[in-house]
């Protein structure tokens, strides 16, 4: 056991900070959702269909925070062989999964009216496609291997390589000149968007984010009692009979 | 020390090339089998689209691309596991040479057996598929800089699921995702040829696929044998 | 058969190297297979680990190879007054429970990989004879290992600690499926290390008819076997 890593204290602090943001998690979906589809007005040139873009472009960004959380947990526990850091990765890796789906098929029904198109080949759609086969990977390695330490270091290391897909997505829409629009929030220049759809945006991003930190909270206090309930039955196989 | 002279990690590298490469080629090797996957695999091509020379030509880059990739992560299911499983890999790990050292001679030896011959075959698989004429020097330099890449990211994989019981689907889930930059690159190299535009920056950037896929791949496969040897 | 004492271009090694470890502690699987394991061995010792199954001898030796690492205690390999925390890659051999064998390659093809990967040059012929004549092997040499009985497959495994000439030799069941005479063999080769002031360490349930201290594996299991107690 590292001598940083305290399951007890975890799940304490997990206890504090789970009700705030289930309570942050409920007001910013309510209120962006209040926004994104009736106090926001129609885009001149895409009408209705942008507000699909208030939950296509969170659960985007969503999808990448969420795969560099991963690819931070799994360093931490490989280097400096951290378990609660193994947990964190597995705890996380399935909400980033779920982004990547959310945000590919809300932009296949954005795209539909918008582009003609469910789908296109470019390189921000392939590449959140491959973001996507990555989280799948991870995930199936940790299933695949026996020993739960094994496994998680397995899969770290699958998470590592697969960060340099992450650059790849970030700058697939100026690398390469595709139907995908570019940039607008996030830009050096700053934020090429109208404020009425800023805000719904925003508000919607840290719904978001507040619906991760609940999810992996959650997650990562399940894992660690399967953990505990793991290591007591170990505790009981291996007891020398009588004792105890 | 009690050796007179410390070991030449030079000629340790040497000979597990040379290993690799001989046992890729012996009886129940993979680099036959790869081979001839690559040849029936791209004459099925004809049947599924029809024999029409405009439809082959347009999608020949891609088909020689695309089972050239498929047949070497056939062979690759093997690459660490036949080692693991008759205890050489042991061996393999304790020498002198160290894991990385190991690791860079059996990727250098199944692109030497398996994938460069790929690559050799594939101007011969080109005709049957109609590639169009001026695309053929451009193919061959393309799978030569790119089949690299895929001995080099499919080692991780192979790595990372050495000790794992039918292991081999799982090594194709996580590796093809991983091989998305090297098929972009390389068929749009041959792509630009055909439509008489410049294939110098996608050759370039699959230049770069496969150096970063040598840092990254030889690293992550190293970690992942001594993890897998616990 | 030739005497296993005279292998050709054969060494005396340095006297002053000692292994040891003091309060070694092993995890694999979540399980504590070992702990507080104290040993000490030095040039011309012979060490047989004993212990129930599972009691971690083949781990033991895994982690002596630098395969696991030590969770806990400290094991030094000192040369003299160099110290070192592992053993030196250059110095041991290791046979495991599997021959390590290509089914392919002649029993001499075989050999010849083996010594090229642990020294970086091919044997010498006569070095090469003499190591397949001690277990019986020698009118095999040309053959394809893949015609070899299990018993013939296992001695050309124990070839390598006549093949090659390292201090440190580290066994995992030396002599399963091996017969009396050949018993008597691997024995005799030992007792020549020992001379040469070679180390043995060798996980076994035979009583080896080799001189040595014998290493009780069942001596350092955890009482309640459990770690991860912080997470309870």
């Amino acid at each position: 056991m590292h001598r940083f890593a305290n399951p007890a204290q975890f799940n304490r602090l997990a206890d504090v900070i789970l009700p705030w943001a289930i309570g942050a998690m409920v007001l910013l979906f309510g209120a962006g959702l209040y926004y994104a589809f009736w106090a926001s007005p129609p885009d001149y040139q895409q009408g209705e269909s942008v507000r699909v873009m208030y939950i296509h472009v969170p659960a985007a960004w969503l999808a990448m925070f969420t795969y560099m959380v991963t690819a931070a947990a799994s360093f931490t526990a490989l280097v400096w062989r951290h378990p609660l850091a193994l947990l964190a990765g597995k705890a996380a890796a399935p909400a980033g999964a779920v982004f990547t789906a959310l945000a590919l098929l809300t932009g296949m029904l954005w795209g539909k009216p918008m582009w003609g198109t469910f789908w296109v080949w470019d390189g921000r759609l392939t590449s959140v496609l491959v973001l996507f086969f990555l989280y799948l990977g991870y995930m199936a390695l940790w299933q695949a291997i026996d020993d739960e330490e094994k496994a998680g270091r397995a899969a770290s290391i699958l998470a590592l390589v697969g960060v340099v897909n992450i650059p790849i997505i970030k700058f697939s829409v100026d690398w390469w000149s595709t139907l995908h629009q570019p940039a607008s929030v996030i830009r050096l220049d700053g934020p090429t968007i109208d404020g009425s759809m800023l805000t719904p945006l925003l508000l919607m991003a840290g719904a978001y984010q507040a619906y991760f930190v609940v999810v992996f909270l959650w997650r990562m206090k399940l894992e660690i009692n399967r953990r505990k309930l793991s290591v007591a039955r170990q505790a009981m196989m291996h007891a020398p009979v009588g004792a105890e | 020390m009690n050796q007179s002279n410390t070991p030449s990690h030079a000629s340790i590298f040497t000979a597990i090339v040379r290993r690799d490469v001989s046992l890729a080629w012996s009886q129940g090797g993979g680099s036959l089998l790869a081979l001839g996957f690559f040849l029936i695999a791209v004459s099925l091509f004809p049947f599924g689209v029809g024999p029409a020379p405009q439809v082959l030509a347009r999608i020949a880059p891609g088909v020689i691309w695309v089972v050239a990739l498929l047949a070497a992560v056939i062979s690759l299911d093997r690459l660490y596991q036949a080692d693991f499983e008759d205890g050489s890999l042991d061996d393999l790990m304790v020498s002198p040479l160290g894991t990385l050292g190991i690791v860079t001679a059996k990727v250098l030896a199944h692109w030497l057996s398996t994938t460069l011959p790929l690559a050799l075959l594939a101007p011969a698989l080109a005709v049957l598929v109609n590639l169009p004429d001026g695309a053929y020097g451009t193919l061959f330099i393309s799978l030569i800089i790119g089949t690299p890449a895929l001995s080099l990211i499919g080692s991780v994989g192979a790595a990372l699921t050495v000790a794992v019981r039918r292991g081999g689907v799982l090594m194709l889930l996580l590796i093809l995702p991983l091989y998305v930059p090297t098929l972009i690159f390389g068929v749009g190299a041959v792509d630009a040829v055909i439509s008489l535009t410049d294939p110098m920056p996608h050759l370039a950037l699959l230049g770069a696929t496969t150096l970063v896929a040598t840092v990254v791949g030889l690293l992550a496969s190293a970690a992942a044998l001594k993890l897998a040897m616990e | 058969m030739m005497d296993p004492l005279t292998i050709p271009g054969d060494v005396k090694f340095s006297s002053s190297v000692r292994v040891s470890g003091s309060a070694l502690a092993c995890r694999r699987g979540g399980r504590q297979v070992f702990e507080n394991l104290n040993f000490a061995v030095q040039a011309g010792d012979f060490v047989r680990l004993s212990g129930k199954n599972g009691s971690g001898k083949s781990t033991f030796l895994r982690c002596l190879a630098g395969f696991l690492p030590f969770q806990n205690g400290e094991f030094s390999y000192c040369h003299g007054d160099d110290v070192h925390r592992a053993l030196n890659p250059d110095d041991f051999l290791l046979s495991g429970h599997q021959n390590g064998l290509k089914p392919n390659f002649t029993l001499r093809e075989n050999a010849k990989f083996f010594a090229k990967l642990m020294t970086g040059t091919a044997p010498r012929a006569d070095t090469l004879g003499h190591a397949a004549s001690v277990f019986g092997l020698g009118a095999l040499l040309n053959e394809p290992v893949q015609y070899f009985s299990s018993g013939q497959r296992h001695r050309a495994a124990l070839m390598r600690f006549a093949l090659v000439s390292r201090q440190v030799w580290l066994m995992d069941e030396p002599t399963v499926g091996l017969d009396a005479e050949n018993r008597a063999v691997l024995a005799q080769l030992i007792v020549a290390h020992k001379a040469r002031g070679g180390i043995i360490i060798a996980a076994t349930h035979d009583p080896m008819d080799v001189p040595g201290d014998t290493l009780d594996m069942d001596a350092f299991q955890t009482r309640n076997s459990v770690v991860d107690e912080d997470w309870l």
